[in-house]
């Protein structure tokens, strides 16, 4: 509760978020946030720009080979309730996204990145098809497009050092995975979806 | 504190409180014939002034306090500057020192009274690290454009405005009656603001000669120069409070406040064109744009600072 409060507090001193909700609304139905990944800090950034009541029912994913090493990290990832997920070893029955759709029941809602890794920040990468299978699996949940802006330039890959500039989250409206759309199609759409928030 | 200061803080406040009503009145009327974005900006020229004078009402009492408020205020100038400006990885370790050694730095060196040491901290050190430290990371794309924009950054927003808070240590020649030294920083953010106000007010009122239209569509010659005059002429007014021993010598000072205040609104709202329309889209809105509230002072702050310290400051 206070690491919450705390965590919650210096993301936004570091990193300066405005948040905006563009043609959505925060809700506390089951969603999924799915937003471009270009630094460390995004996983913090998305889930504290939530409000309070939904950010309790939130549970961001994250790779367990990062986030259970060392000291601190298992002790953040708890604090932030995080989901971590073995992108090593994948079993039958215990992939990543059975996991997420066991885990969430129907309570909690997710925040994923599905570029996988972060990518330069000057563009989003191609998408990763954990988004269309969650989808197909769980139609009913809404998924949320999310453009982080400007992390990369507080927190850029292979630095350790903040600098504090300003940076912006904005939620766009939800979509829905349409019957018998291909899974390409799918994932383009969500990636657009994501790209245009820049825009606007 | 003697009885004149207290009297101009005691004016000032009411002329402040006037203007509030006038302006609050103004927006809540509903008629074609005034201009909304005319009134909005009055109202936000206001509610800045409001905001720094309750900073040096309290500079009176805790002089530590106001170069920590002012420290607060560029550390975030600087970050909606940075933000807006493109920087590359390669710059990120020099900007890490800018942020938190250099600015920090400025303000205690400020609040120590180490005008040797923080005259130059800026100018000759930081100068220097920028670029060095840039060269070390070896990215020499744009290499001269890159760390000129991190070393203009930290000049504007953390060396010039440092000045602001740097008054209240200033020591000038015997006038010991009048002098005060929070006095002196009330007395010039009062001057920057005034004449703000009135070179917008006369550029609104008649203007011919635009001074450059790309980047400012309302600031005319006839503006500045009209609202320069009105600045000296309220120098005069102002003499029973100002700390300079004569009248001309105060309408002298407002007027050089005046001239480089609006050399500096015009140089920063270059900048922000500059940047295009990045500027009030994505980022800085909804926080209110520090930059464009503390532009006038930023370039009036060192000018005034030094022209008072060579002529009746005392080593």
């Amino acid at each position: 509760m206070v690491t919450e409060t705390l965590l919650t507090w210096i993301a936004r001193a570091i990193s300066g978020a405005s948040v905006r909700w563009v043609e959505s609304q925060p809700d506390t139905c089951q969603r999924v946030y799915f937003a471009n990944h270009t630094s460390h800090l995004d996983v913090i950034l998305v889930w504290s720009a939530l409000p309070t009541q939904v950010r309790r029912l939130t549970r961001p994913v994250a790779a367990k080979d990062y986030w259970s090493r060392g000291w601190l990290k298992p002790r953040l990832a708890k604090s932030f309730n995080a989901m971590l997920i073995d992108r090593t070893e994948i079993k039958v029955h215990q992939s990543p996204v059975d996991l997420m759709v066991r885990e969430i029941g129907r309570t909690h809602s997710i925040i994923m990145f599905p570029e996988g890794g972060r990518s330069s920040g000057e563009s989003v990468g191609e998408f990763k098809s954990g988004l269309y299978y969650l989808a197909k699996k769980r139609p009913d949940l809404e998924l949320i497009p999310v453009y982080i802006n400007n992390m990369n330039r507080i927190l850029p890959r292979g630095e350790f050092l903040p600098v504090p500039l300003l940076s912006s989250v904005t939620f766009g409206p939800p979509l829905w995975l349409e019957a018998n759309e291909p899974k390409p199609d799918f994932l383009a759409r969500a990636r657009e979806a994501v790209l245009r928030l820049k825009e606007v | 504190m003697n009885a004149n200061l207290l009297a101009f803080v005691g004016t000032v406040l009411l002329l402040l409180g006037i203007a509030t009503f006038v302006g609050q009145w103004l927006r809540k009327r509903e008629s074609p014939a005034l201009d909304r974005r005319a009134i909005e900006s009055f109202n936000s020229r206001i509610q800045a002034w409001w905001f720094f004078t309750a900073v040096i009402v309290m500079a009176f009492l805790l002089p530590g306090l106001t170069v920590l408020l002012f420290a607060a205020i560029a550390f975030w100038a600087l970050r909606e500057f940075v933000t807006l400006t493109p920087t590359r990885i390669g710059d990120h370790r020099a900007l890490f020192w800018v942020f938190f050694f250099f600015t920090p730095m400025q303000f205690l060196l400020v609040y120590l009274d180490k005008y040797g040491l923080y005259s130059v901290l800026i100018p000759v050190f930081a100068f220097l690290f920028i670029a060095a430290r840039a060269a070390v990371y070896g990215d020499y794309d744009r290499f001269l454009e890159r760390i000129a924009k991190v070393q203009c950054a930290l000049m504007i927003c953390v060396y010039c405005l440092s000045y602001a808070p740097a008054l209240l240590y200033l020591r000038i020649e015997e006038q010991s009656a009048r002098y005060y030294p929070a006095g002196m920083l009330f007395f010039f953010i009062t001057i920057v603001l005034a004449s703000d106000l009135l070179e917008w007010f006369w550029s609104r009122v008649y203007s011919r000669h635009l001074i450059a239209e790309k980047i400012d569509p309302v600031m005319s010659w006839e503006g500045v120069l009209a609202g320069a005059a009105s600045t000296a002429l309220l120098g005069v007014v102002l003499q029973w409070a100002s700390p300079f021993p004569y009248w001309w010598q105060t309408s002298a000072m407002a007027l050089v406040i005046a001239l480089t205040g609006a050399a500096g609104s015009l140089t920063m709202s270059a900048i922000k064109r500059d940047r295009g329309e990045v500027t009030s889209g994505n980022f800085v809105e909804g926080h209110g744009g520090v930059l464009g509230r503390i532009d006038s002072i930023c370039f009036a702050a060192p000018v005034f600072y030094h022209v008072t310290r060579y002529f009746f400051g005392v080593a």
